[in-house]
């Protein structure tokens, strides 16, 4: 088995979801300045969410065919994520809006612990499997594997991230979220509603967190109240690797943590002699983050700060 | 058409209006004149609802907007180039315009604006497709400007607009302006450059330390010994 292409294919995998996650980042913080540390809980309330409908769908015992079955549970997962996302900024953030950038960043990380108990709570402390809902059949290229799911997994994070693009770029709706990114008091004077841009920016963030919450659940098969912890510190860590701020930045970014988290965890049993396991995967992304904040802290599509007056 | 009455406006902690009274009648002229720090800026935020004021009301065509957020008062016909232009750099010259238009649904009439505003400033077509942020300072004013007036604005208050340009571009600048009052939009200007300003506007007002301290035509102003010596250098 060829262990750099399987790595690779792994890390791009991985990379589509990171990136999804990192864009929820990197859109608020391009808008309010603001790190959204609650951003990977709404993944995992996605992921519990989407979870419960489809055990509810299977048990029900309606014959649907699996896919019909995950696309059901994303569909309810998504608006409910949408209005969490809209209600966290609405309720914890929106009253912050003039505070010292201390206050919304104390805040962010109350939210995440709130809604990781909440979760808790309703879902409890266990790991729930996540029922293969897809055909995971593998197909071999060159001495390593890919399956369906892994193909559905970056061909789906592909279209929503270029409706994404097309949504920024193209649409009116677009055109006011860069401008608000980029000078809010103006936009203001254009006739823009700050408030309902950020509400939207919110929204869109926690749809696209819905989508990798369900991916990254099927992925690995499993789902837990905490799930949202590290993946969203790693999904920062691709918004800071890209440059925050920045939506290509996130894209890229999101990619690249994958890819180097998946080779890192593929080669650093080889290359240490069995010292260390492929379980030191999560070091990988946090030395990128110190790495890029030392040495590139605008990230690598990020403009230089003074651009952003 | 605008009226403010005792307006108080702090600004980053500072009472930076202190109870003014100011008035701008349809198809006028106005200017504002005064040192630096002496609230004119401040007084333009809170016409234009980026800032609350602190005190006093503000009409508008005939209804109270004190304390309205700006993005309702441009829909309004009530439009403000701020200080710096604040055009969007990131964002080329046309998407900079199309945002002037924000606001708007009669995707006819835009169009012809934008046409309107490219034979005004030949030099913004040019750059259509360019970052703004690429533009000279005199081109991003035009293009502030311009931007303002794809709101189709009847009242347009203008921020410093000759700020940091060339004499050249300032003559440009206020040509401009006049064929803006001209076309009918009234206009209300706050200048450093006082001479310019008044020898364009129909009345004057000069403010110090939050206050008005003379308000009078302009042509009076600019024969003012007090304003030829603290504000025309002489």
């Amino acid at each position: 088995m060829d262990i750099f292409l399987q790595q690779l294919i792994n890390g791009v995998v991985l990379g589509a979801i990171y990136a999804l996650v990192a864009l929820g980042y990197t859109m608020v913080y391009g808008i309010l300045g603001l790190i959204n540390f609650a951003h990977g809980e709404v993944v995992m309330i996605g992921a519990l969410v989407a979870l419960t409908v489809i055990q509810l769908l299977v048990g029900s015992g309606i014959a649907l065919p699996g896919p019909a079955i995950a696309a059901l549970g994303l569909l309810v997962a998504m608006p409910v994520c949408m209005a969490l996302g809209y209600a966290i900024e609405r309720v914890a953030y929106r009253p912050l809006r003039g505070a010292p950038r201390l206050a919304p960043l104390i805040t962010a990380i109350g939210v995440s612990i709130l809604l990781q108990n909440v979760a808790m709570i309703v879902w409890g402390r266990q790991y729930h499997s996540f029922p293969a809902l897809l055909p995971a059949t593998p197909h071999q290229i060159g001495g390593a594997t890919l399956n369906d799911l892994q193909i559905f997994i970056v061909l789906l994070a592909a279209a929503v991230m270029a409706a994404l693009l097309a949504i920024v770029h193209r649409t009116r709706l677009g055109r006011a979220m860069r401008a608000t990114a980029q000078n809010p008091e103006v936009a203001g004077l254009m006739g823009v509603n700050i408030n309902t841009v950020i509400s939207i920016t919110f929204v869109i963030g926690s749809a696209l967190a819905a989508v990798a919450g369900v991916m990254i659940s099927a992925y690995y098969g499993v789902a837990h109240y905490f799930m949202g912890f590290m993946l969203g510190l790693k999904a920062f860590t691709a918004a800071v690797l890209g440059g925050i701020g920045n939506i290509a930045g996130a894209m890229l970014g999101g990619l690249l943590l994958g890819v180097i988290e998946s080779l890192g965890a593929g080669y650093i049993g080889p290359l240490t002699g069995g010292f260390l396991g492929s379980h030191y995967q999560d070091v990988f992304a946090f030395l990128v983050l110190i790495l890029v904040l030392v040495f590139r802290p605008s990230g690598l599509l990020g403009e230089r700060v003074a651009e952003r007056s | 058409m605008l009226e403010a009455r005792g307006l108080k406006v702090s600004y980053g902690g500072i009472n930076a209006v202190k109870g003014i009274d100011l008035e701008v009648g349809r198809g006028e002229l106005v200017t504002l004149i005064g040192c630096n720090g002496a609230g004119k800026s401040t007084t333009l935020k809170a016409l234009a609802g980026l800032l609350r004021p602190a005190a006093g009301r503000i009409h508008y065509n005939g209804s109270d907007i004190t304390a309205r957020p700006a993005f309702e008062l441009v829909r309004r016909g009530l439009a403000l180039v701020p200080e710096g232009r604040g055009v969007f750099g990131r964002l080329t010259v046309e998407e900079n315009l199309a945002m002037g238009a924000y606001s708007r649904r009669d995707r006819a009439r835009v169009d012809a604006d934008f046409e309107r505003v490219y034979e005004r400033f030949p030099r913004l077509a040019e750059r259509r497709r360019q970052p703004a942020g690429t533009l000279s300072g005199g081109e991003q004013q035009m293009l502030a400007i311009g931007r303002a007036l794809m709101s189709r604005p009847q009242l347009l208050l203008l921020d410093e607009p000759s700020m940091g340009l060339a004499p050249l571009m300032v003559q440009k600048i206020f040509e401009t302006i006049r064929a803006i009052a001209q076309e009918g939009v009234t206009l209300l200007l706050v200048e450093q450059n006082a001479r310019l300003a008044l020898e364009a506007s129909h009345r004057g007002y000069v403010m110090d330390s939050g206050v008005i301290t003379l308000a009078d035509s302009a042509p009076r102003l600019l024969g003012n010994p007090q304003v030829r010596q603290a504000y025309l250098g002489e």
